[in-house]
């Protein structure tokens, strides 16, 4: 990951300050260059692992779960390439099953979540009267319960099956969102194109769907690329803490919490499922970063209102 | 410092002064303090409807709370008996009234697994937790404001590249790796700081302290990566304002533009985000008190949430949401404090 270029500078249309100037004459050149290159590492990253969990069953040599205690805790060896773990399970191919289940929950509650945030959002803010605020009341005391001790309620009372843990953390998230599409929806409403179109004598409904959706989009994909780095660092650490992934499955934070305690036997049962981790989480900042230059969104202050 | 006191202090006018505050139609007059009242019945109406939500959520889960104490093979008899003295068989908007009441005392209940008052517990819980999460907010926001400004100032040079660089992958790895990776050189490679806390609950703060370090060091860390973002972006945007190069073209150094014109403007963003920051701590405490087996809110939370110790999950809900609540609520008045251009709008958003 050395390589990887860090989020470029913002190719800021405003008058450049003195002190940045001179540079701004080579690195304005780079900089357009650089945001796309951003987009484009992260959304390799993301690929990448999207590839490797769907041909996980096929380049991995050996069955994840299938336990061998003549083998456990070995180093890295022609038949096991980064050792195995405890059980004698094979590391690497319990690494490249384990982003399956991070990436098919990740996928699903980040899409419903930021759907329902969206569509709630762009509706409050074209309401903007006591739905919008009863709206953002209910928004407002949701967020302030903290997510995990939601997720972890929820998890241990319904066990911790798929759709479960993708409800749960839609729940969660969609707040969140609605919060920051309303903002965004806010502006685009005092747009003309808006205003014609309520002269037009449009209904509520298609202006909300065909006027301000389409005009939110790009706060949206960022938003989108955003949540779910969020989102699979939480669903690991609920199988870190013992809430997520159930023991056989190959799971990263679930092997992390298995082979912890060997850490200095063998430490890429540890360090193989944080590496893949990190770099889909890396991957997908880098395409939240590239995407809201490319498109013109700002990060910052999108932060302050999440 | 007292956090019970002060949670006393602020839940209880939320029966009492809400329908003053809320009700109050807004932007009739834009009086500043007018402003702050509505502000302020908000943030009371928010703590009221988390109650709400906390409350009816809990009570909604499936399984009966008297079965589940006496187990599966208790007598129908004994089972109505124990509802009776838990009070489930009264109406449970009247549960909720009184339940709302008792904890505008700071009185939560009685844990359903060791009997004793949920309140002290929490108490001592949350001031563990407070050990580790106020230091490392102060040094975390400290530290992360100065790193995000620096790099935002020499944007696109070899500090701006570093910096950027490292929180990106600061932010990236997740805190239990963090936490272990510390661990294994700090307390078994050099065995400065100790790896768990081996008293439970009982430790006093003096016993606590030397086992402080590590999980504040590793909430620094997880929270100063957002923030050294939100700061960045924000200082480049503030740097590349008129009145920015206004300052420079008036012949002010690079250090008086910086610090007396760029920077206050930049830190206003990034005050809500270290508020919601803040807010974030509580849960990331979870984690990292899972960790070090620190005895405080995440692990109590942890525990109870293993139990189904369902007073104690509500009491530390509640306690989380008025903790954000009013983080939220100072970082907004701060920032009226310090914006005159928020005192003009029709309203405060919230």
């Amino acid at each position: 990951m050395s390589t990887t270029t860090p989020p470029a500078p913002a190719s800021a249309a405003g008058p450049a300050p003195i002190a940045t100037r001179l540079r701004s004459v080579w690195t304005g050149l780079g900089s357009s260059v650089s945001a796309s290159s951003a987009l484009g590492i992260g959304l390799g990253l993301i690929a990448l692992h999207v590839l490797l969990a769907v041909l996980a069953p096929l380049i991995s040599g050996h069955d994840p779960v299938m336990t061998d205690s003549t083998a456990a805790l070995s180093g890295s060896s022609w038949a096991h390439w980064l050792g195995t773990d405890q059980y004698g399970r094979d590391i690497l191919s319990r690494t490249l099953h384990g982003g399956q289940y991070a990436l098919l929950v990740t996928f699903l509650a980040t899409t419903i979540a930021v759907g329902i945030g969206t569509v709630l959002g762009c509706v409050t803010a074209y309401a903007d009267n006591w739905f919008d605020e009863v709206v953002m009341r209910v928004v407002d005391a949701l967020l302030s319960v903290p997510s995990i001790l939601a997720l972890l309620v929820v998890v241990t009372v319904f066990d911790s099956g798929l759709w479960v843990i993708v409800l749960a953390v839609t729940v969660v998230y969609a707040p969140a969102v609605t919060r920051v599409v309303r903002g965004a929806a806010r502006t685009v409403i005092t747009q003309d194109y808006v205003t014609a179109a309520r002269a037009r004598g449009e209904g509520s409904l298609s202006i909300v769907f065909r006027e301000i959706l389409p005009n939110v989009t790009d706060v949206v994909l960022v938003e989108f690329a955003m949540r779910a780095s969020w989102i699979v660092l939480l669903i690991s650490t609920l199988s870190f803490l013992g809430f997520g992934a159930n023991p056989p499955t190959p799971d990263w934070g679930l092997m992390v919490q298995e082979n912890r305690t060997a850490l200095t036997v063998v430490p890429l049962g540890t360090l193989a499922p944080v590496v893949a981790l990190a770099t889909l989480v890396i991957g997908l900042n880098l395409s939240a970063d590239g995407l809201s230059k490319t498109l013109g969104v700002d990060r910052a202050q999108r932060g302050a209102t999440s | 410092m007292s956090p019970d006191n002060t949670a006393t202090e602020i839940t209880t006018p939320v029966v009492d002064k809400q329908p003053t505050g809320g009700a109050r139609p807004g932007g009739a007059a834009v009086t500043t303090a007018l402003l702050v009242l509505r502000r302020v019945g908000t943030a009371l109406l928010t703590v009221l409807l988390a109650s709400f939500f906390v409350f009816f959520a809990v009570q909604a889960l499936p399984g009966d709370v008297a079965q589940q104490l006496l187990g599966q093979d208790a007598t129908p008899d004994a089972v109505a008996a124990l509802r009776e003295t838990l009070g489930l068989d009264q109406n449970v908007w009247a549960r909720y009234g009184q339940w709302l009441v008792g904890a505008s005392h700071g009185d939560f209940g009685v844990s359903l697994v060791s009997g004793a008052p949920v309140g002290p517990d929490l108490l001592v819980a949350f001031r563990n937790s407070m050990l580790i999460a106020v230091p490392a907010l102060l040094v975390g926001v400290t530290l992360s404001l100065t790193l995000g400004v620096v790099a935002g100032v020499r944007r696109g040079r070899p500090s701006d590249h570093a910096i950027s660089l490292i929180s990106l992958v600061v932010m990236s790895v997740p805190e239990f790796m963090v936490a272990t990776i510390l661990v294994l050189l700090f307390a078994v490679a050099i065995p400065i700081f100790p790896a768990v806390v081996l008293r439970g609950d009982s430790a006093t703060v003096a016993e606590l302290l030397p086992s402080v370090w590590l999980p504040a060091i590793v909430l620094t860390l997880a929270m100063a990566a957002y923030i050294v973002r939100t700061a960045r972006s924000s200082t480049i945007d503030v740097m590349a304002s008129e009145f920015v190069t206004t300052a420079e073209l008036k012949g002010l150094s690079t250090r008086q533009v910086v610090w007396r014109h760029a920077v206050p403007s930049a830190l206003l963003p990034t005050l809500n985000v270290v508020a919601l920051n803040v807010a974030w701590l509580l849960g990331g405490v979870v984690v990292v008190e899972n960790v070090f087996n620190y005895p405080g809110m995440g692990k109590l939370m942890l525990e109870s949430v293993f139990n189904r110790d369902l007073p104690t999950i509500q009491a530390i809900a509640v306690v989380s949401a008025l903790v954000y609540v009013v983080c939220n609520l100072a970082a907004d008045l701060i920032a009226l404090a310090l914006d005159p251009r928020l005192r003009t709008r029709r309203k405060v958003r919230s």
